[in-house]
């Protein structure tokens, strides 16, 4: 079992054993196939997992129970979506610009895809690791912003029209917000590959080391990805009474199963980016002296220490989701740019100051 | 001076008021006892019904086979939809001629369940009882003759 505790010993055993068979041009190919099956398995097990475990979440905080009836308490409800959205005919508008509309979706799951791939799941889980990981996960995942404007633009609807512009707005401004939030920490780890940063954390969190300024750069964090992934409460492009649907109005079966699926892959993405940068990704919690303590915690294999904190997170947001009244247009961006922003600003200063002077632990 | 305390108390009122709301829905997940939903067929013998659920209007009879019903219609009067219809009879008692009634008719597709025709009665001879399964395969069978069959009015209701 000593691969589920450094993911590398898996990796390469594959890697020669398949080098042992192929010429190398091969084998490169067969990995690249291997690692994006690996993905999209990986995202489907993520939609099924999620949808289920936000409704029921979503039933619980509400006193109601959710779905019940397909499967154990409900557990084959998403699969049973699955095969009613597959069903569903495919509707185009007569007016609509069919290319730009059919491109729309695979946009948004391709930025969705190409984020995913940075993440470090574990030791020696990363399908990339680039020396500017930060920053090319917050490249990416703002690219999904061109499918929700493309989507909203060639429904030819007004209010898909309406709901991706104000999604655009959102993301962008919130995007600031991500970027600084992160930064604060990058400030201390001086490095924004992924991996160096989760490394960095063996001996304790960074919300932890970092103070106060850690865990207010984590509350806005937590803020901003919320509105990042156009979640509630900042779900504004989805208002039913006003714009229906938002930017997916038209959209109907598998292309519609792809904006909902790619909205639960960007808050898994959020989320993963928030659990590696702040609470050390794929490291287990450990209190310094306590010796046995630690060792317990380091038994259980970093792949559940990383989903766990993926977890925490998510299910933090679907708390968010759940429990605060939606803003109005006004108010979301006054929020970002007259708190979050400032606020953010000033905090990036003093942690530098607090880096400069070597007081985090 | 004032504009940034009024900032700062706004940051944190608003954080507060944020945490209070999380604090709420956070009882509600943890405590999955106090979930309000009901598995209805799954449950159906252990299902107790609200005591004030209005289900349906039934008209009362004793262990003798006797109501209070004098036939005086005014529950039909009181009736906005008119589901509820008397046929009165007349029927001899102690030598002079009274009016009761013949059949007590109940049209349960037409009543929205509002309940006037309840204070309505001056001799508290009909309730609305809480039961809620009302489905049948036949309109007929929703048409209902509330009094028994033999059913006389109890001495002494006038």
């Amino acid at each position: 079992m000593d691969w589920l505790y450094d993911f590398s010993i898996l990796t390469h055993g594959i890697h020669e054993g398949l080098s042992g068979r192929f010429e190398p041009a091969r084998v490169v190919v067969i990995e690249m196939v291997l690692a994006g099956l690996a993905f999209m398995i990986l995202f489907a097990v993520l939609g099924l997992v999620l949808v289920y475990a936000e409704r029921k979440v979503s039933a619980f905080f509400q006193q109601r129970l959710g779905p019940m009836r397909v499967g154990f308490w409900g557990t084959a409800q998403t699969l049973a979506d699955v095969i009613k959205l597959l069903m569903k005919e495919p509707l185009i508008n007569k007016n609509a610009d069919r290319f730009l509309f059919n491109l729309a979706p695979y946009i948004i799951m391709i930025a969705a895809f190409m984020a995913m791939a940075a993440l470090p799941f574990a030791k020696g889980l990363q399908a990339l690791d680039f020396d500017i990981g930060l920053l090319y996960i917050s490249a990416v995942s703002s690219l999904g912003v061109v499918g929700i404007l493309l989507a909203g633009w060639s429904s030819d609807n007004k209010y898909s029209l309406i709901g991706a512009l104000r999604s655009g707005a959102q993301i962008i401004s919130y995007e600031l917000s991500v970027g600084l939030s992160l930064l604060t920490i990058v400030v201390l780890t001086g490095s924004l590959q992924l991996s160096v940063i989760v490394e960095s954390q063996a001996n304790g969190w960074w919300i932890f080391k970092g103070h106060l300024p850690a865990v207010i750069a984590f509350i806005v964090f937590l803020i901003a990805s919320t509105a990042e992934t156009n979640r509630g409460p900042f779900d504004l492009a989805e208002a039913e009474s006003e714009l229906t649907a938002g930017f997916h109005t038209e959209y109907s079966g598998l292309k519609f199963a792809f904006f909902f699926l790619a909205e639960f892959a960007n808050m898994f993405i959020v989320s993963a980016l928030g659990a590696t940068v702040f609470l050390g990704g794929w490291m287990p919690f450990h209190i310094g002296g306590w010796e046995g303590f630690n060792q317990v915690m380091d038994y259980i294999p970093p792949i559940f220490w990383f989903l766990g904190k993926v977890g925490f997170m998510i299910f933090m947001m679907m708390w968010f989701r759940w429990t605060f009244p939606r803003l109005r247009i006004d108010q979301l961006l006054t929020l970002e740019w007259k708190y979050l922003l400032p606020v953010n600003l000033m905090n990036i200063l003093v942690m530098a100051f607090l880096a400069l002077m070597g007081w985090h632990f | 001076m004032k504009s940034i305390i009024d900032y700062f108390k706004g940051i944190f009122l608003g954080l507060r008021s944020l945490v209070k709301g999380m604090a709420v829905t956070g009882h509600y997940i943890a405590h999955p006892k106090e979930i309000i939903t009901q598995q209805y067929p799954e449950n159906r013998e252990s299902l107790k019904m609200f005591e004030r659920f209005r289900g349906e209007v039934v008209l009362l009879h004793d262990e003798n086979n006797e109501h209070k019903c004098t036939g005086c219609s005014a529950c039909e009067v009181a009736c906005p939809n008119g589901p509820i219809e008397i046929i009165p009879k007349r029927v001899e008692i102690d030598g002079r001629k009274v009016k009761a009634i013949d059949q007590f008719v109940y049209h349960l597709q037409m009543c929205t369940m509002c309940g006037l025709c309840i204070p309505a009665c001056p001799t508290d001879a009909i309730v609305m009882a809480n039961t809620f399964e009302h489905a049948v395969y036949d309109r007929d069978k929703l048409t209902k003759i509330l009094n028994k069959h033999g059913s006389k009015i109890m001495d002494g209701i006038k």
